[in-house]
């Protein structure tokens, strides 16, 4: 069967592709819109933690053995703490100034984390071998189907919901959004806004991480893959806005999808398309398409 | 005001007398990105806009002149135009759609932009895609000034560099400049005052990047070829980090900031082996491989601890007295 001359096959091929950089896009632009909501910092460092994650599995399997079941619940909590030491340490010291000094510090942060891991390992990347259990691929009648590419889509789908239904339907997330609307109202109740600051930046972290060990097999592990994929997360921020945590999830993985078909009708703009729509976003909606004008 | 125009002149005789004393590739390198840099300072320091996004204007201009030059063969003269204007146009683009947010959305939708631009320099035919353009040749200025002498070029790349500060010092100084920074410090009492907010920004965005251009041009005349290196984000980080060590929003620290950083480019190796022959510790020897880790440590200090910059602390300390 064919659609526009182009096979079945193909055509869902990219569909899952798109929905894979999408899981990723939705994970990453839900740490940062969850970071930004408390601290109004926009974390430029995400993306040399997503590497971080991806590395430290890498690092895990080759120097002591901890395989990758293991190393998915163990990594996002290791980058997990050392954002909080991270939030402790310097990011603490901005919350009073202009928002541009958490980019600035922020992509200071990335720039030493990529010369750091790239003075060890160099620019090429690295292999990650897919666990056994999910190697090999599925007949799912027209297409056969990479387990680990499925899993990945499962995976951050149920962390993305997860995180969705423990910010808005939980108490732990009442306090998180009080927290974003009015922090000293907040603390005025005795709740410790502090801890929780960097606590959820210590969470956005994680995910990030999360993201990172599940990007590891697909992707080489490499110094530089954060950087090349948090520049997208950008855009895809801009379009969605950061207003709200459902709307991020969508647009991020709506936009995998977009950008997998454009690779299968026209290979050339798969690279920009994300950039173009941006484009068309800001000219009709500049608020973003989950976003609130103020 | 007599004080400083001695000041000025001084630099100025300095700047002639420089490439008798100094390498004057390394100079022109310095002033280039001393252009670059205060051309972004007229945005971040004046404007209060930050934009992540200035190397795609920079490295387009690049580009363009390194096309002109060798494709096409048009004079020297043309081909910096057409890179300005390059630049210029790009800026617009670019201006008119991130002008549409404020504050940090603002930044990201031109960092954004630019990596729009990189990709479509890494897919389109005639910037060589990896390889970029090479051997571009110099050409003679007004077709009598040869300008493959290093000398000859250096007194090219000095007066486009004054010319510009010029501008520069203009605009900050003018009526139009006091808007901006009105808009700096307070957007919003600047719209109650009448002022139509969104075009100042915009006519600020593109003199900056028209300048910005200039300097990517130039750049491309001084060395001779433009390559993604150009375009690439890492460049757009390079500039902030040279007007933030500089000092946001003084005239003179992008040029502070864009010797210092241009410098620890290139000369971070030499030091690093002088350090290991002098301590005989090896690690040093890498040091010159370890510039973005470098530059990654300085934009964090200078953000925690260091927020006004060389010239600006350097300011403040003398208005003590």
């Amino acid at each position: 069967m064919e659609i526009f001359g182009i096979p079945w096959s193909l055509m869902l091929s990219q569909l899952l592709l798109g929905l894979v950089n999408g899981s990723f896009y939705a994970m990453m632009s839900l740490g940062l819109a969850v970071i930004f909501g408390l601290l109004n910092i926009i974390n430029f460092a995400h993306g040399a933690l997503f590497m971080m994650g991806a590395f430290f599995a890498w690092m895990g399997l080759n120097y002591f053995g901890i395989n990758y079941w293991v190393a998915l619940l163990i990594v996002p909590v290791v980058v997990g703490a050392f954002g909080i030491l991270i939030e402790r340490s310097m990011l603490r010291w901005l919350y009073k100034l202009d928002h541009l000094y958490g980019l600035l510090l922020t992509f200071g942060i990335t720039l030493l984390l990529e010369g750091v891991f790239r003075s060890f390992y160099g620019v090429s990347g690295q292999p990650y071998q897919v666990p056994a259990l999910l190697s090999g691929a599925t007949d799912v009648g027209p297409l056969m189907m990479p387990n680990y590419r499925a899993w990945v889509v499962v995976a951050s789908l149920t962390v993305c919901f997860a995180t969705w239904f423990v910010i808005e339907r939980t108490k732990i997330g009442a306090y998180l959004r009080a927290g974003t609307e009015n922090p000293k109202m907040v603390e005025a109740f005795g709740i410790n806004v502090p801890v929780m600051v960097s606590l959820t930046y210590g969470f956005g972290v994680a995910l990030a991480a999360f993201a990172g060990v599940l990007a590891a097999p697909i992707t080489q592990v490499s110094s530089l893959m954060g950087s090349n994929l948090i520049i997208v997360v950008f855009a895809v921020v801009v379009i969605g806005g950061m207003g709200s945590i459902m709307g991020s999830i969508l647009t991020g993985l709506g936009l995998g999808v977009i950008e997998g078909f454009t690779r299968v009708f026209y290979p050339e703009l798969s690279a920009t398309v994300v950039f173009i729509l941006m484009g068309l976003v800001l000219l009709i909606r500049p608020a973003g398409l989950f976003g609130k004008e103020k | 005001m007599t004080n400083s125009r001695i000041a000025y002149a001084i630099a100025l005789a300095a700047l002639i007398a420089a490439p008798f004393f100094i390498y004057p590739i390394f100079l022109m390198n310095v002033m280039c990105f001393a252009l670059f840099a205060s051309a972004f300072n007229l945005l971040i320091g004046y404007t209060g806009l930050l934009s992540f996004g200035h190397a795609a204007l920079f490295g387009s201009a690049a580009y363009i002149t390194g096309h002109v030059l060798s494709k096409m063969g048009l004079p020297v003269e043309v081909a910096v135009l057409m890179g300005t204007a390059t630049g210029a146009a790009i800026g617009l683009v670019m201006g008119l759609l991130a002008i549409r947010r404020t504050g940090i959305y603002f930044t990201m939708i031109t960092l954004a932009l630019a990596q729009m631009v990189y990709f479509i320099c890494l897919q389109a035919p005639f910037t060589g895609g990896e390889d970029g353009l090479q051997g571009v040749p110099r050409g003679k200025l007004l077709g009598v000034i040869n300008l493959s002498s290093d000398l000859n070029m250096y007194y090219v790349v000095l007066a486009i560099a004054v010319g510009s500060f010029a501008v520069i010092m203009r605009t900050v100084h003018s009526p139009f400049g006091r808007v901006m920074k009105a808009i700096k410090e307070n957007e919003p009492r600047a719209i109650s005052l009448g002022y139509d907010v969104n075009k100042y920004k915009l006519v600020a965005f593109v003199l900056s990047a028209a300048l910005s251009g200039l300097a990517g041009s130039t750049k491309t005349l001084v060395f001779g070829f433009a390559t993604l290196t150009d375009v690439h984000w890492n460049l757009s980080g390079l500039v902030v980090l040279m007007t933030l060590v500089g000092g946001l929003g003084t005239l003179l620290g992008p040029i502070v900031g864009a010797l210092i950083i241009v410098a620890l480019e290139n000369k971070l190796g030499d030091f690093g082996n002088w350090l290991a022959a002098a301590t005989s510790i090896e690690w040093f020897k890498s040091m010159g491989e370890s510039v973005t880790m470098l530059t990654g440590l300085i934009f964090i200090i200078c953000v925690l601890a260091f927020r006004r910059g060389i010239v600006g602390e350097i300011s403040v300390f003398l208005k003590r007295f």
